[in-house]
């Protein structure tokens, strides 16, 4: 059966070209960085090659880039580092409810220590208002990290004016860019962030790779203590073969960028314009402002896990924010803080797409998908009637 | 994460949808949990002779309500209520921890048809 594969939002397959940098230094360049020889040296420069390759990725200087084994190591570094390194100023900060789980559960990690922690709700559309974050700012206020956009609703957050917002009160502004780098422009610059997360998975490089931007002369305390690798803020030997893909990854994506985009934004568009005509299919997230390879639906009176066994049966494979294919069982807080109810949260499906995706991919799923929705409303209680009855409780 | 068995009952459902004229009628769960069951039964005799049902919910809660509605087809009522969350769990070939709710919703929702069923005939 042929795969189609509709999840880039988890992760993407590495491109051949990171895969063919990468060897040698799983190979015979197997040298510590730190080491004076030869062999040291070329693991030393291979990881410099990658910070340029990284840096110039977001438009930063290589010293600003700092690396690390994943998005969520980033973003973990990210908040507890800036909080950490200004607690004497404050113990207050600001997050959205669009937050992946490594910033918000960070963040209530850090309410345990004593930090208080200002939700930002979502509007319809899953959008943070900057108005919200300049009201939310008090005199205790040190850091505020509100994600670039969300790969559950894929919605771009207006991050420009919220980080101005932060700068005007000399309030630190991190962003998780981790669904974004690679995948749209990313100016560090242009957004006048401190400090940036992303990953290097997200963009066709290996998994086990990511980056921290922090713009020069920021504080931060470190995550992990030991040596003076990465400028003695991120201790531990450099997994060179990762950060030579992560690297590789961030040139071709800088090459390929907007060819990979308009490819997949045509895409995007045709399975949301073919899903969004079904009755009770609701587009989530923003309809324009959104990640170009990413249309997220909810079904309503059928159940985000049904779905995917069904597609997955059909070699289609995609997500869902619902709570049954969460082992928390709990309902996705993104879309209920943008108003979605309880009930209809549970229909989320999430298609992600990639350059890999052809026309005749998306065909399948739309055609797959619009069958087993009928299949699954079919053996609902709530299709014909809606949901008025069993809805006591709610 | 889920048997073959369990694959095959939520892939090829059995008893799925309603029975116009039934003689009980069993609702258990909320659409705002993410699970809800329908079960319709017919008894002549004290036997369940037929059984379907409706569900809202996972791949787990959809096998239970079909497994369900195979064990109490041709079982007396009180055989019938001797059908536990755990015996349908085990026809299923178990089930992943996390979704042992499923199992509780689908024997709730079959004694509930029960106990309707029992209201309707004035049985004790």
């Amino acid at each position: 059966m042929k795969i189609r594969y509709f999840d880039h939002a988890a992760t993407n397959p590495l491109h051949p070209e990171a895969l063919d940098a990468m060897m040698p230094y799983l190979k015979n360049e197997y040298g510590n960085p730190l080491g004076i020889y030869d062999l040291g040296q070329n693991a030393r420069d291979a990881v410099e090659q990658a910070r340029q390759e990284t840096a110039l990725l977001v438009n930063a200087k290589p010293a600003e880039i700092i690396f690390t084994a994943s998005g969520a190591e980033a973003n973990n570094f990210a908040l507890k580092g800036l909080a950490m390194a200004r607690q004497n100023d404050g113990k207050h900060l600001i997050v959205s409810r669009a937050e992946h789980h490594s910033i918000t559960n960070t963040a209530r990690s850090l309410e345990k220590l004593g930090w208080v922690v200002t939700f930002l709700p979502l509007d319809k559309y899953g959008t943070v208002d900057p108005q919200a974050v300049k009201n939310a700012i008090n005199k205790e206020t040190t850091v505020i990290s509100v994600i670039h956009a969300s790969s559950e609703i894929g919605t771009i957050e207006p991050i420009k004016e919220i980080a101005r917002i932060a700068g005007e009160r000399g309030v630190a502004f991190h962003t998780d860019a981790v669904s974004t780098t690679g995948n749209i422009p990313v100016d560090v610059k242009e957004l006048e962030v401190d400090a940036l997360s992303m990953s290097a998975h997200q963009f066709y490089g290996p998994k086990g790779a990511g980056a921290l931007y922090l713009k020069q002369g920021s504080r931060i305390l470190p995550l992990i203590y030991g040596g003076i690798q990465e400028g003695g803020r991120r201790a531990g030997t450099e997994n060179v073969p990762a950060i030579v893909g992560m690297g590789k990854a961030a040139a071709l994506a800088v090459r390929e960028m907007d060819a990979r985009a308009a490819h997949v934004k045509k895409l995007r568009d045709r399975l949301i314009d073919g899903l969004t005509k079904i009755d009770k299919v609701h587009l989530t997230g923003h309809p324009v402002n959104r990640l170009p390879g990413h249309a997220s639906f909810v079904v309503e009176y059928i159940e985000g896990e049904g779905m995917l066994l069904m597609l997955a049966a059909k070699g289609v494979y995609a997500a869902s924010g619902s709570a049954c294919t969460s082992k928390a069982l709990k309902s996705s807080p993104v879309l209920l803080s943008m108003g979605v109810s309880s009930s209809m949260s549970h229909g989320s499906i999430v298609l992600s797409l990639g350059m890999d995706n052809t026309d005749e991919d998306a065909d399948v799923v739309l055609a797959e998908l619009s069958a087993i929705i009928n299949r699954l409303r079919e053996m609902s209680p709530f299709a014909k009637s809606g949901w008025g009855e069993l809805k006591e409780g709610e | 994460m889920y048997s073959k068995k369990l694959m095959d009952h939520f892939t090829n459902p059995r008893n799925v949808g309603e029975i116009p004229d039934a003689d009980g009628i069993g609702m258990e769960g909320n659409p705002t949990c993410g699970d809800a069951m329908k079960l319709f039964i017919t008894v002549k005799d004290n036997v369940i002779t037929d059984a379907k049902f409706q569900t809202f919910g996972c791949g787990a809660a959809i096998a239970v309500s079909s497994m369900i509605t195979e064990m109490a087809k041709g079982k007396t009522i009180e055989e019938a209520l001797a059908i536990t969350k755990e015996s349908v769990a085990e026809a299923l070939d178990g089930m992943p921890p996390q979704k042992m709710h499923c199992s509780n919703l689908g024997a709730a929702a079959l004694h509930k048809a029960i106990d309707d069923y029992r209201e309707r005939h004035g049985a004790q």
